[in-house]
């Protein structure tokens, strides 16, 4: 989310005008003190309505197109971030033009009130989430869940192999039938681990998606976009080499967080 | 020829048949396929159809190389988990298991669909030089219901593009008003049992259909697909649904 430069300019000017005598000529060119009140009103105003146009952006991502490799290939790396999350975000935009500007996160619970909002906002929201947990296999590798997360992994599974054998079948073709996405999620009173398939761009934080809203920490794309240049329709050959890149210090930080919180991760764009 | 449920049709006019009521297979070719299939529960074995021309002859439309993958892979995978599902389905009704009959709905659903839809969508193209909407009843049709036929492909074409994640457009037929009309399905689901709409016509936009040639620009696809379209056999289909 970009705080336009010239909010922030206007916000320093702001508040060196309260600051200066008022002998001092300021930017809103008041020449008397209720003059100034008067048109610094409407400037405070003006400032508290954010700016709504184009609010939200493809966030870079955190590494090469081709860091990913062999697991993930670089062309649909580049596909899928340049060209697949870049229309989510036009069209999100489009949807929330001239409404007040907020993070995408806040979208999310009553996503399924504003079709535009579901398809474009929650892949805004899905593709942002899923860039920040992957991490190139050599340092990807080097990390593991941490002692708080595998006990609960535990707990909600059985064992950490439980929880990838139960990951894996909910993103067989047969599982989730056509796109979609597939979660590690947390429940709000950050108790319980489950596994949930969700359709098209949907998410466990819409409500009305799953049985309850639940905070994802960990995402997969199973959208044939997501693995068709490399793997055409040998899907669960790409969800098995996926867990090669799965950052889990990440995960460890999403978990922490929305335990903490009761509230699901924020995404930065 | 062992026990009913694993009844193999080798003839490949019954196979056609067994596959797909189409309305240019003889009438007593698909009872004699019914009468045979109807010894299993479930109707015996499904079989991948094989395409009406070779891999290559919707090019440049769509590639050799997607249709080969399409048809060898993703169609396939529908045929052999449908059968898979019948299996189950047959062990279910043979034993009285009511839970496990509702339990295979969304596998007989997806795997059935998608065997009927690919089924349909190949019999629907063809090579270009044989693509030609000529003076007839379906022409009249399209031109009654939209206006003309660019209207007609431009309202279908709008609708498939617009369809959220995977799914197909199609051109119907609806025996109530007697006209035709555009329809979509999201995932498989297969047009006539979920809509009641006898199918002319489909497009499949799932990303498999187009993302080899086109990747994520499906108008592109979509607009491109008209010029391969085997409107006899849409025509055909529409005189059968009207009898």
């Amino acid at each position: 989310m970009k705080i336009s430069a010239t909010i922030t300019a206007l916000l320093v000017g702001y508040t060196n005008a309260w600051s200066t005598p008022m002998t001092m000529k300021v930017d809103t060119g008041a020449s008397n003190r209720r003059d100034l009140l008067i048109k610094g009103a409407a400037f405070a105003t003006a400032v508290a309505a954010p700016v709504a146009a184009n609010a939200y952006s493809v966030p870079d991502l955190p590494y090469a197109f081709e860091a990913l490799e062999p697991y993930i290939d670089a062309p649909t790396m580049k596909i899928h971030h340049d060209k697949h999350h870049a229309t989510y975000v036009t069209n999100i935009n489009k949807a929330t033009e001239g409404k007040d500007e907020v993070p995408i996160l806040d979208l999310m619970a009553d996503a399924l009130d504003a079709t535009p909002v579901r398809n474009s906002g929650g892949g805004h929201y899905n593709h942002a989430f899923f860039w920040e947990e992957m991490a190139p296999h050599d340092k990807a590798s080097k990390t593991k869940p941490s002692a708080d997360l595998a006990a609960m992994i535990d707990k909600s599974f059985g064992s950490f192999d439980d929880m990838k054998a139960k990951f894996e079948a909910q993103a067989a073709p047969g599982a989730v039938f056509g796109s979609g996405w597939v979660w590690l999620a947390v429940n709000t009173k950050g108790d319980e681990l489950k596994i949930v398939g969700t359709p098209n761009q949907d998410n466990p934080l819409m409500k009305g998606v799953c049985d309850e809203i639940m905070l994802p920490i960990l995402g997969l794309d199973v959208w044939e976009h997501a693995y068709y240049l490399k793997y055409q329709n040998r899907r669960p050959e790409y969800v098995s080499n996926w867990w090669n890149v799965v950052n889990w210090e990440k995960v460890n930080e999403n978990f922490d967080y929305v335990v903490a919180n009761h509230v699901g991760v924020s995404v930065q764009g | 020829m062992s026990s009913p449920g694993s009844k193999i049709i080798i003839d490949s006019a019954l196979r056609a048949a067994a596959n797909l009521r189409s309305s240019s297979m003889p009438k007593e070719v698909t009872q004699r396929a019914a009468a045979m299939l109807s010894s299993a529960p479930s109707g015996g074995k499904h079989t991948l159809p094989d395409l009406p021309y070779d891999y290559n002859a919707i090019e440049p439309v769509v590639s050799s190389e997607t249709m080969t993958i399409h048809h060898t892979k993703h169609h396939n995978a529908y045929v052999t988990n449908l059968n898979v599902a019948l299996e189950k389905l047959d062990a279910a009704v043979s034993s009285g298991n009511v839970g496990a009959i509702v339990g295979l709905e969304g596998a007989l659903r997806f795997n059935g669909g998608g065997h009927i839809n690919h089924t349909l969508f190949w019999e629907n193209l063809c090579a270009k030089d044989q693509s030609e909407l000529k003076d007839g009843p379906l022409k009249k049709a399209i031109e009654d219901a939209f206006g003309s036929v660019d209207g007609m492909k431009k309202e279908l074409s709008d609708m498939s593009i617009a369809v959220q994640g995977s799914g197909w457009g199609w051109l119907g037929y609806n025996a109530k008003t007697g006209r035709v009309e555009c329809a979509t399905r999201a995932n498989q689901d297969p047009l006539q049992a979920t809509t009641g709409l006898v199918p002319l016509m489909g497009i499949d936009v799932w990303e498999h259909a187009y993302y080899v040639d086109y990747r994520n620009v499906r108008p592109n696809y979509v607009n491109a697909i008209w010029e391969v379209i085997n409107w006899k056999v849409v025509e055909e289909r529409l005189i059968a649904a009207q009898k």
